[in-house]
């Protein structure tokens, strides 16, 4: 059966030139960064030349903001973690948003628990940050704002820039999760005023498992693992070669093919919006219809419930989400959707479609050629469905 | 993550469908929690001549439903409050945890559908 994946979101495949560069760090130059000899020497080279490949893809000033962790997760958590226990006897106030990836919402509500007080801002109805509720909540007290650059279940696009100004202007640091803009969108550090930027691997192509933390010059942390003291004493492990080495390579060919790969993917990406709403009556798009990422589309169909949708579109080959891989281990709906106003029923009924690089023009028809019919028949099992939608 | 026989229900889903002139009717769950079940009945003397449901909800719930109106048919009023929803879940294999508690509505649709229907007898 033909398989079409737009699961992007969840997971990506490695690229097979990142791959390549991977391979002989498993088994020919396999040393240990830390070490004095030639084997160390060389990994240590190839560890540089990454950090390196990311410091340019986000604009970073020096190759030595670069610290390498185990992906976006860890990235969050030892910016925000590592951020309020060093910088505590300045204040207590973080200000984040309430679309932020669990990693940084859980790891707010644990700094909560350990006595920091946590804002939550709200967003609009396009999951635009509310930059006025921004400045109100900022106190003399306010350490930290993490905001993310783009939104991984609706692709909505954050003023980064201005967040960056108006935090900067209040005495704050900014940290900016971009683990799902990165390698989409250009990102710009020192433009946008950002302090910690967090990064994954995976998202940009490369292995899983491996992910980086921006920390400019001057910003101070502490690390989260005691240990021996690798990666600038921030993060203690034997680094991750082959990985780093991967992300490194991912990086590289993200600068430089991102400008055409993401021309390419908003042209799918809007005619497949166009063509989902045209074709199903009672259809929405959740999210900004233009200030969203390239690869990403979250619509809503009415009176019908997300994992039928679901299933229906895997027995016809299409693979594709509810919302964010990790939230279906409970059956509440995306607290993304509900902090859009959405209802319970209607986020329920949402879809998320995220496209990648082997995406095609002909994958787009086929899809556009089977939900409509699925739907319908989804919503003649639905006693929400009205009697004239079915008929 | 579902059994061949969820899966089976799911795409064939067994009486789908409204009895306009149905005896009772049993309504459970809410969508705002994501699932709401509709179970229509016919009943005959004693016996539940005919069961369908139209039912908003996950894989689990759309078998679920589809399998009680199998198990229900042709059974007495009171076999059919014995349905339990393990024997809903039994019957297809087994469901994920997760589901048993939340999508795993469909005996109490029945449960209350019969009950609506002795209701209105009384009247």
């Amino acid at each position: 059966m033909r398989r079409i994946y737009l699961d992007h979101t969840a997971g990506k495949p490695i690229d097979k030139r990142v791959l390549k560069e991977m391979i002989p760090y498993f088994s020919q130059d396999y040393g240990n960064p830390s070490s004095p000899h030639y084997f160390g020497n060389q990994a240590r080279t190839a560890i540089d030349e990454s950090r390196t490949s990311i410091a340019e893809l986000i604009g970073a000033e020096k190759k030595e903001e670069i610290i390498f962790t185990s992906g976006g997760t860890e990235s969050n958590n030892l910016a925000i973690m590592g951020f309020a226990y060093r910088n505590q006897v300045k204040g207590n106030h973080i200000i984040t948003s309430s679309i932020e990836h669990m990693s940084v919402i859980n790891t707010c509500k644990h700094l909560n628990k350990q006595g920091f007080q946590i804002t939550f801002l709200p967003v609009d109805e396009f999951g635009i940050v509310d930059l006025q509720s921004l400045e109100k909540e900022m106190t003399e007290k306010t350490i930290l704002v993490s905001i993310m650059y783009a939104n991984g279940e609706i692709g909505t696009i954050e003023p980064i820039q201005e967040i960056g100004d108006l935090v900067h202007s209040k005495g704050a640091l900014f940290h900016v999760d971009a683990v799902a803009a990165a390698g989409q969108i250009p990102i710009d550090v020192q433009k946008e005023e950002i302090d910690l930027l967090s990064l994954s691997s995976n998202d940009m192509y490369g292995p899983r498992g491996v992910g980086a933390l921006y920390i400019k010059t001057g910003t101070r942390i502490q690390p989260i693992m005691q240990g021996g003291g690798q990666e600038r004493g921030l993060r203690s492990g034997t680094e991750n070669l082959p990985g780093i080495v991967g992300m490194g390579k991912s990086a590289k060919i993200a600068k430089s093919e991102m400008t055409d790969e993401a021309e390419r993917l908003t042209r799918l990406r809007d005619i497949f919006v166009k063509g989902v709403i045209d074709l199903i009556p009672e259809s929405f798009l959740n999210g900004h219809p233009t200030l969203r990422l390239p690869n990403t589309v979250n619509v809503r169909f009415n009176y019908i419930e997300g994992e039928s949708l679901i299933l229906s579109l895997d027995m016809e080959g299409v693979v594709c989400s509810s919302g964010s891989a990790c939230t279906s281990k409970t059956l509440e709906p995306t607290h993304v959707l509900l902090a859009l106003g959405l209802q319970h029923e209607e986020a329920h009924g949402s879809l998320l479609f995220t496209f990648g690089k082997q995406n095609t023009r002909e994958d787009v028809k086929y899809v556009l050629d089977i939900l409509p019919s699925i739907v319908k028949r989804l919503r003649q099992m639905s006693p929400l469905t009205p009697k004239e939608l079915i008929d | 993550m579902y059994s061949e026989k969820v899966m089976d229900h799911f795409r064939k889903p067994r009486n789908m469908g409204e009895i306009p002139d149905a005896d009772g009717i049993g309504s459970v769950g809410n969508p705002t929690c994501g699932d709401l079940m509709n179970i229509y009945i016919k009943v005959k003397g004693n016996v539940l001549t005919d069961v369908k449901f139209k039912t908003f909800g996950c894989g689990a719930a759309i078998a679920t439903s589809s399998m009680i109106t199998e198990l229900a048919k042709g059974k007495t009023l009171d076999e059919a409050l014995k349905i339990t929803r393990g024997d809903v879940a039994e019957n297809l294999d087994g469901l994920p945890k997760i589901k048993m508690h939340c999508s795993n509505l469909a005996a109490d649709g029945l449960h209350a559908a019969i009950k609506d229907y002795l209701k209105k007898k009384e009247e």
